[in-house]
């Protein structure tokens, strides 16, 4: 039984920690919210020469070559440090839809620049309100050309290549949906940044009037591929979701120590105690769904859908449920735009929306459920 | 990361598994695997007699209280390999309830406190099972706040050094089947309340003990209350000092946290089973998206709770001790097997209002229901546990007391304010 992380991965996280402590400062993190640019270049740069991009991308694709197990990790430590980079998008989707489904030229083409920091990746799959469903992708390729529109695509403003989810082929329903690379920089393609309720991480609506699409993957093969890569990014985004309840809950518990009321220390009323308490077991059950869902990734487990969405719905909550929780404990200094906590609170559920909301993941953990014990019996 | 054995785990476990297998009561495996929440599921014969022969049995084959040293009854085994040795048990395990106090809490402390001569013979008996023993904790004056018990302990007059027991004792589990209890008193009222209590070990059949069960509100029986009228106990049978009660308690109060691995259930996997067969509407209960979403919730808390207990497992894998994070276990498990009850009732509609043999799964989940509040108040109730976590995982300061440097006999109480 061994349910942890070697002492070399932690060593490498502790690595990781340090380096945002120093680079990913408040100002860094607040630059989208102040009008400035959601995303930090540099800091991104730092991360892909430190490695910690390509960790899990294998050396002849211009990686490090370690597993999914010290990729969890940079991920749990992103999340802690609210840093405002397209890992999510770059690494955990458009590089991981490239190793799960390209070809040898597509990996050669892509991967090195995505796991330096040099090009950012995306995936456009939704298109529009409420849940994405096979039958509401009206994009289509036709002759290698994209028309449609895609929104909202997480970080489309600033993406070099989306992997971009599409109607191509005679099959019906999921069978119609296939992948596709689409270079953002080239012709035939519009950007419109949007609004959202997280400025950290930027968000865009992707017009393709004519842009030159290659197929990544199947024919056909589109729904399901992009179910197994959501998987696993859904994985990694749980241990984002981790890192930031838990740094929500240190924020909390730090001000309850320092803050004084009716002449003592706000920690020690029950009613802030038993708050803080709770917030301690989402997190603790969250982490220990994570450390599944680590393993299933990086064993190749069968188990790793079940994994996944246990996993996701797990630190979904956590983290809505650390972030609220960290402004009641601060109280009216938690609702100023000075104080940090707003900056969790829209991060949580922004990522709660990432990847397919809450009642989404619900619904697949129990189809999977359902799934599992139909082959036990 | 792997779920694997080391190559040792991997023989002790093929040891206990070859010895379990050749020697359990196979006859009852069916009796105990439908259990119901708050039964043994034992009707072919007597479950005490049935428990007593497994623990006997495994005792004399050196399987009895793993952990404990040779001397004392047990096996000098790692507390990884008790892990691996509950697991194998499986269903089995089960029949060590009548045991459970005994061995887990007033075993060590007895084996911190106690003379050798006191150990060699209170010990082996426990491990067996040949003895049960209880725990006279918590009064009616004094549950989450024990230190608070009122039940005294003085100093016999006649010279002999015996003391003299007056007092009542509340929600002692198994007091009826017990030959020993281990039991706190207060020995001097006029000192602050931690500081004026003792520790003793008694024989349950000392005249002036009487037991009286409890009618629980399920209409059951676990628990009872034990009266003290003018009982004698010799001093050697004190268990640290006069006045060093609250720390002794602390030895039995802190075994009760380390028994870990056990991953206690909230009794997820029978509701799904349940919402795969039940029906809404004429359509499977399991397809209705109200359902799946709280299925879904009860799922990642069973999932959690399991993956804590193997990240405990791990660090006594590795010969660590585990951290706090275990010790959300009840807090989790209690809440959530009381609101998956109701869930579950729910979906039976107004039929789940009925409690007969005509209910699903064997009336399963009106026991739970009626079960469970308890399961949120004994062993630390849930508002114990969110202190604990507070104070001790999370650093928070203790709540400001106002009995800390009273007098005991001068602490307010309900009836004395």
């Amino acid at each position: 039984m061994n349910l942890d992380f070697s002492d070399d991965q932690k060593q490498l996280q502790d690595q990781i920690r340090r380096f945002l402590s120093e680079k990913c400062t408040p100002a860094v993190v607040r630059s989208g919210l102040e009008g400035g640019e959601p995303f930090s270049r540099e800091l991104y740069r730092g991360l892909g020469e430190m490695g910690v991009l390509g960790v899990a991308i294998p050396e002849a694709y211009g990686g490090v070559g370690l597993s999914h197990l010290e990729l969890c990790l940079a991920a749990e430590e992103l999340g802690r440090a609210l840093a405002p980079v397209p890992v999510a998008s770059s690494i955990y989707l458009a590089a991981e839809f490239l190793l799960q489904a390209g070809t040898e030229a597509q990996k050669a083409a892509w991967l090195p620049k995505l796991a330096s920091g040099e090009s950012v990746g995306t995936f456009a799959f939704v298109e529009g309100q409420g849940r994405m469903t096979a039958d509401k992708v009206a994009a289509a390729v036709r002759d290698g050309r994209l028309s449609g529109a895609k929104s909202p695509v997480a970080d489309g403003d600033i993406a070099d290549l989306a992997i971009v989810a599409a109607r191509s082929g005679a099959g019906r329903g999921e069978q119609a949906v296939s992948l596709f690379i689409v270079e953002l920089n080239g012709p035939g393609v519009t950007r419109e940044t949007l609004a959202s309720i997280d400025p950290t991480r930027g968000q865009a609506r992707l017009a393709f009037d004519g842009a030159p699409a290659e197929r990544l993957g199947g024919e056909g093969e589109g729904w399901a591929i992009a179910s197994q890569v959501m998987d696993r990014a859904a994985i990694l985004m749980a241990f984002e979701q981790v890192g930031g309840a838990d740094r929500a809950l240190e924020m909390a518990r730090d001000y309850a120590l320092d803050r004084m009321a009716f002449g003592r220390q706000i920690g020690s009323f029950q009613a802030i105690k038993h708050m803080l308490a709770d917030m301690y077991v989402s997190a603790t059950l969250a982490r220990s769904n994570c450390y599944y869902g680590a393993w299933a990734l990086a064993s190749g487990s069968s188990e790793l859908p079940v994994a996944a969405a246990t996993a996701r719905v797990s630190a979904t909550q956590a983290f809505q449920h650390c972030a609220k929780n960290n402004i009641q404990v601060h109280g009216g200094m938690g609702f100023t735009w000075a104080f940090d906590c707003h900056l969790f609170y829209r991060r949580s559920n922004a990522l709660a929306l990432a990847l397919g909301s809450l009642s989404t993941w619900e619904d697949l953990l129990i189809t999977r459920l359902q799934g599992a014990n139909t082959q036990a019996a | 990361m792997d779920f694997e054995d080391t190559p040792e785990e991997a023989a002790f476990r093929a040891e206990a598994r070859a010895w379990i297998d050749a020697n359990a009561p196979k006859h009852l495996e069916a009796e105990l695997k439908r259990a119901g929440f708050a039964s043994s599921g034992i009707d072919s014969e007597d479950p005490m007699e049935a428990s007593k022969a497994w623990q006997k049995k495994k005792a004399e084959a050196g399987w009895a209280c793993l952990h404990w040293p040779k001397e004392y009854g047990g096996a000098a085994r790692t507390p990884i390999e008790r892990v691996i040795w509950g697991q194998e048990e499986g269903v089995y395990g089960s029949l060590s309830s009548p045991f459970i106090i005994g061995h887990g809490m007033c075993g060590p402390t007895v084996m911190d406190w106690a003379s050798e001569d006191h150990k060699r013979r209170l010990l082996p008996p426990l491990a067996s099972g040949e003895e049960i023993w209880c725990q006279l904790f918590s009064e009616p004056a004094g549950g989450s706040d024990l230190a608070g018990l009122r039940t005294s302990a003085v100093k016999a007059d006649d010279g002999s050094g015996d003391w003299i027991i007056n007092g009542q004792k509340i929600w002692t589990s198994g007091a009826q089947h017990s030959q020993w209890g281990l039991l706190i008193t207060r020995t001097n009222p006029d000192a602050p309340k931690h500081k004026g209590l003792t520790m003793f070990f008694l024989s349950m059949s000392t005249p002036g003990v009487e037991v009286r069960p409890i009618k629980q509100a399920n209409g059951q029986s676990g628990f009872n209350e034990v009266y003290f009228t003018d009982v004698r106990i010799p001093d050697d049978q004190r268990l640290g000092a006069v006045g060093q009660g609250w720390e002794v308690s602390l030895t039995t109060l802190m075994n009760e946290r380390l028994s870990i691995g056990s991953g206690m259930s909230t009794g997820f996997p029978e509701l799904f089973e349940f919402c795969l067969s039940a029906e809404i509407d004429g359509q499977p209960a399991v397809d209705d998206a109200s359902v799946r979403s709280r299925l879904a919730q009860f799922a990642v808390k069973q999932s959690g709770l399991k993956y804590t207990g193997m990240r405990a497992i791990t660090a006594l894998s590795k010969g660590q001790t585990p951290g706090p994070e275990n010790s959300i276990g009840k807090l989790v498990a209690g809440a959530t097997m009381q609101e998956l009850a109701m869930f579950a009732l729910d979906i039976q509609g107004q039929s789940g209002a009925i409690q007969d043999e005509s209910s699903p799964m064997n009336a399963r989940f009106q026991q739970v229901l009626l079960r469970s509040p308890a399961t949120r108040i004994e062993g630390g109730s849930d508002e114990i546990l969110r202190n604990i976590i507070g104070e001790r995982v999370l650093g928070l300061p203790g709540d400001i007391r106002v009995d800390k440097d009273v007098a005991f006999r001068d602490i307010p109480t309900s009836g004395r304010k």
